[in-house]
């Protein structure tokens, strides 16, 4: 209260002057409206240092201090993906990744969740193709107690079978409730059809009704003991913490964790899409159709990465992109649509989205198709210079938050990135040229050979879509791309 | 590296986790023309927010004008007299700026997250757009904007599972003639029917300076701030005074009970109270109750229905605090082959609790103690919805006072288990809410004792 009574005083004060000063009244200074302001030297981010460290058992760990908020945010990814699961188990690395919250060290599932709340910790555990997540986000002055907490969830699990089968349980319902969501429906066709269901990319994480129902404590206690090990670990550390109290912490718990062999994690190229498909999945009544146009994109070190951002920038990553003023601002089809590159190990997915009007589905189709056509074409000096100063001048946005530079870190590690990653992010991102933008787009948004993805009231859209002549047509229940609602 | 951490940002002192005082300074000053400016200055990043109120919502609205408050915040984005159509977003993203707007009941907010040279463009565009705003508008626009409108009430609502669940619900808590009773994004036919001349109304009416606050964060000069704040917004012409929402006292004297099919699998059942507005007492008493009901594997709801009896999908409750009056509510989602009344009998057993023994010490010191953390939290970012920025005007229009956060973390601190107990005996009452099943198509029977209604647009 004494602070803000202060500054109340000193406002009332300054009110006082300003009321003299600004006699006569302002219409006297007036200003120059007729153009934006001219804009000083952009800032340079500087971040604080790189702090590198290797636990006795090889465990990577990498450190940024980073002060002024009293709070931590360690992260520990692990070679231990969906991608390594085989086909009959699907939804295994998930699951063994959510069991490590349900029973660890002494602790059962509900003492270690009140534990975790009485701290205001939280401590979440997932995993995608590629790796298993686990991380904690804590105050500061709970470090050493959460920090213990986090140790035996990753370290000590207890797998209780009984609580499998309620995350079973809570999973099969989870397959019910897709059913209900259109832009889940519209995703998962998109990628059982770009990449094919046996593809990592393509048969997703979670798991079928089947491998649900199959999958046992002893394949989760298998796959933990396979893959959960030092070779297979990296840490991020981002916050108001010490280096080398950090690395000491970890060191004495985890510099001791079992060594292993590290995981060769082979994911291979998709074929690409061949032609193109309109797959049309009825979704009866709906008042707006989802649409999901895609294809085989590229990987996250691919040497296109800069041209490619910046080409998708201009075409559907930022408000002012071309298919969001299309779709959205000139014609009022959508809330918005955009498009993005899903860049992994492997390639993944180039995809062009929207929700749009039931009655305007084929005429959004139409607008899609033209932009996807006209990316390749021309592009004006004056969106690439926006879109190249509008990804360079935000990137220091990226790095606000400790839990935003841990993320940026882990990238930098999961990839191999050099050092300087950061440093020369804007300098090669300035370096994109229009033949580059032209380029990546012929080679990557290729409309002919793309899949089409609409999920909406066949009924009403089916016969206007046919007449745009896109390709041959195929139409699908929500069954067919989800399969058959688990009965519980 | 260093440079960046010269400045204390925050005045944090944090012997033990009760003496944890957050601080956010600031510099407050009102130009001629009323506009309020709240200036904090956080040099972690290179960026500045620019944060706007404009202390008009929905609830200002008349009937039959509905969602015209939202449809309003899509045209400031729409050029003004000197920024061409488009040129807002393409300045401002050439410049390595985001931007965004918001509109609920109580208010409509904007920001530009910017990198902290391109501070004065963001000046220049919200000076121009609330000062010029109409000498650029045109039926054209309007119309444009209204379509993009209703696309954002299919997908939010009407396209998606459970999404019409708030508007029948809303309807229901508060009585037709109060502003709470018709929903934000409004109903097609109110958009169908705003005209340009409601444009013009409606921004010579609220979007002047004296009925907007001006909050900057970030990497910022305080002094070359001001000066420029001065230099863009002094030629704003204030407006007339903003006329009070005169909202009618909101109470329910019956419980209503409601239900609709949809296309969903699995039912779904709400509850809905009304209760004290944001800040005044038994407000943070209702997030206690929120937090102790549904947050987290102990949550008394969470263990019973999701965790033990394994009959519910999830369960959440919250206390949507609110300017006039605020609401509470539960919602619970059924497992296959369960019904929304055997869902309600165990949430009902445990309000009955709650009315007759206090929580456990621990209980409040937990969900508390999830409270204090949540304010760290939202001490990292500068910008977008939530940041600082946003939070010193949001406190400003509520208390009047932009650094409110030590006297609302104390509200959760001082809460004795005792008076949680009273205030759900006072609020939570079975005589006096709104209990709404929403069930798959054709199995009614699933839903909890209730009269079925049709809803439009689901």
């Amino acid at each position: 209260m004494k602070t803000n009574l202060k500054n109340l005083r000193r406002f009332s004060t300054f009110l006082f002057a300003l009321a003299c000063l600004s006699l006569p009244p302002a219409q006297a200074q007036k200003v120059d409206r007729t153009k934006p302001p001219e804009l000083g030297t952009p800032p340079s981010l500087t971040l604080p240092q790189i702090q590198k460290a290797t636990l006795s058992n090889g465990i990577r760990v990498v450190v940024m201090e980073k002060h002024g908020v009293p709070l931590v945010q360690m992260n520990l990814m692990l070679r231990a993906g969906a991608a390594l699961e085989p086909q009959d188990k699907i939804g295994l690395a998930s699951l063994t990744a959510a069991m490590l919250k349900e029973g660890a060290g002494d602790k059962s599932s509900l003492e270690l969740a009140d534990a975790i709340d009485y701290l205001g910790a939280s401590i979440g555990t997932t995993a995608d193709n590629q790796s298993l997540w686990a991380f904690l986000h804590t105050p500061l002055s709970k470090f050493d107690e959460a920090f213990a907490l986090f140790s035996d969830i990753v370290l000590k699990p207890t797998f209780p079978a009984n609580e499998l089968e309620r995350l079973r349980k809570e999973r099969l319902t989870s397959l019910v409730q897709m059913h209900d969501q259109p832009t889940t429906v519209a995703a998962v066709a998109a990628s059982k059809l770009v990449f094919g269901e046996k593809h990592a990319y393509g048969r997703g994480t979670m798991g079928n009704e089947k491998t649900i129902r199959g999958l046992t404590i002893e394949d989760v206690k298998g796959f933990y003991n396979q893959y959960y090990h030092a070779a297979n670990a990296v840490f991020v550390v981002v916050g108001d913490v010490k280096t080398a109290d950090v690395v000491a912490k970890l060191e004495k718990t985890f510099g001791s964790w079992r060594k292993g062999e590290p995981a060769t994690l082979k994911i291979p190229a998709a074929d690409q899409v061949k032609g193109r498909t309109v797959y049309l999945i009825d979704k009866p009544n709906a008042p707006q159709s989802v649409i999901r146009i895609s294809r085989v994109g590229a990987d996250r070190l691919t040497k296109d990465y800069f041209p490619i951002a910046v080409m998708n920038t201009i075409l559907g990553g930022s408000f002012s992109s071309r298919l969001n003023n299309n779709l959205r601002e000139v014609h009022g089809y959508t809330y918005g649509a955009g498009s993005s590159f899903d860049m992994r190990l492997a390639p993944g997915s180039f995809t062009a989205s929207s929700s749009v009007q039931t009655a305007v589905t084929d005429k959004a189709m139409t607008e899609f198709f033209s932009e996807l056509h006209r990316i390749s074409e021309k592009v004006s000096d004056q969106e690439l210079n926006r879109a190249k100063n509008y990804l360079a001048l935000g990137y220091p946005g990226d790095f606000e938050t400790a839990s935003q530079i841990a993320g940026q870190l882990g990238e930098m590690l999961y990839y191999g990135l050099p050092d300087e990653y950061f440093n020369s992010y804007i300098k090669n991102v300035l370096a994109v040229t229009k033949e580059d933008v032209q380029r990546v787009a012929k080679k990557y948004v290729d409309p002919e050979n793309i899949a089409v993805v609409v999920v909406g009231d066949q009924k009403t859209i089916q016969k206007g879509l046919e007449g745009l002549k896109l390709g041959k047509m195929k139409t699908m229940k929500i069954e067919d791309v989800l399969g058959k609602m688990p009965v519980l | 590296m260093k440079r960046l951490f010269l400045i204390p940002l925050l005045c944090l002192s944090l012997a033990s986790a009760q003496d944890l005082r957050i601080n956010v300074p600031y510099t407050q000053f009102t130009l001629p023309n009323g506009l309020n400016v709240i200036l904090h200055a956080d040099r972690t990043t290179p960026r500045v927010s620019v944060n706007t109120w404009f202390l008009v919502g929905s609830g200002n609205e008349k009937p039959g004008r509905t969602g015209f408050a939202h449809l309003f915040e899509h045209l400031m984005f729409m050029g003004s007299k000197n920024v061409p159509t488009g040129k807002f977003d393409e300045w401002l993203e050439a410049a390595g700026a985001d931007n965004n707007g918001s509109t609920n009941s109580d208010r409509t907010n904007y920001f530009e997250d910017l990198p902290s040279n391109a501070m004065e463009l963001a000046l220049f565009l919200d000076s121009d757009r609330m000062g010029y705003l109409v000498e650029a508008m045109s039926p054209k626009a309007v119309d444009a904007q209204r379509d993009v409108v209703k696309n954002e009430r299919r997908q939010s609502y009407e396209n998606r599972p459970y999404g019409m669940a708030s508007l029948v619900i809303d309807e229901n808590l508060y009585p037709a003639s109060h502003p709470y009773h018709w929903p934000t994004i409004g109903s097609m036919a109110d958009l169908s029917a705003a005209s340009f001349e409601d444009v013009v109304q409606f921004f010579r009416t609220y979007y002047a300076p004296n009925n907007a606050s001006l909050s900057i964060a970030g990497d910022i000069d305080i002094e070359k701030t001001r000066a420029l704040i001065e230099k863009w917004f002094a030629d704003v012409p204030r407006g007339k005074p903003v006329p009070l929402i005169d909202a009618p006292p909101a109470y329910l004297s019956e419980e209503k009970r409601l239900a609709f099919e949809d296309r969903v699998q699995l039912p779904r059942l709400y509850m809905a109270w009304l209760t004290p507005a944001l800040f005044k007492p038994g407000d943070a008493e209702l997030d206690i109750v929120s937090n102790i009901l549904t947050a987290g594997k102990n949550s008394r709801l969470y263990k019973r229905l999701v965790y033990e009896m394994q009959i519910a999908q999830d369960v959440s409750a919250y206390q949507e605090s609110q300017k006039q009056i605020s609401a509470f509510q539960i919602m619970a989602t059924a497992r296959g082959g369960h019904t929304l009344s055997e869902i309600e009998k165990v949430i009902q057993e445990e309000i009955y609790k709650l009315k007759n023994e206090p929580p456990s010490q621990r209980e409040v010191q937990r969900a508390v103690n999830q409270y204090e953390a949540s304010f760290i939290n939202r001490l990292e970012r500068i910008g977008s919805f939530g940041g600082k920025a946003d939070q010193l005007n949001s406190y400003y229009a509520a208390t009047g006072n932009p650094d409110y956060f030590n006297e609302d973390l104390a509200r959760y601190r001082n809460i004795d288990p005792r008076d949680v107990t009273a205030f759900v005996r006072t609020y939570l009452r079975e005589d006096g809410r709104v209990v709404l099943s929403i069930v798959p198509n054709g199995k009614k029977e699933l839903a909890a004792p209730g009269t079925f209604i049709s809803v439009e647009g689901k």
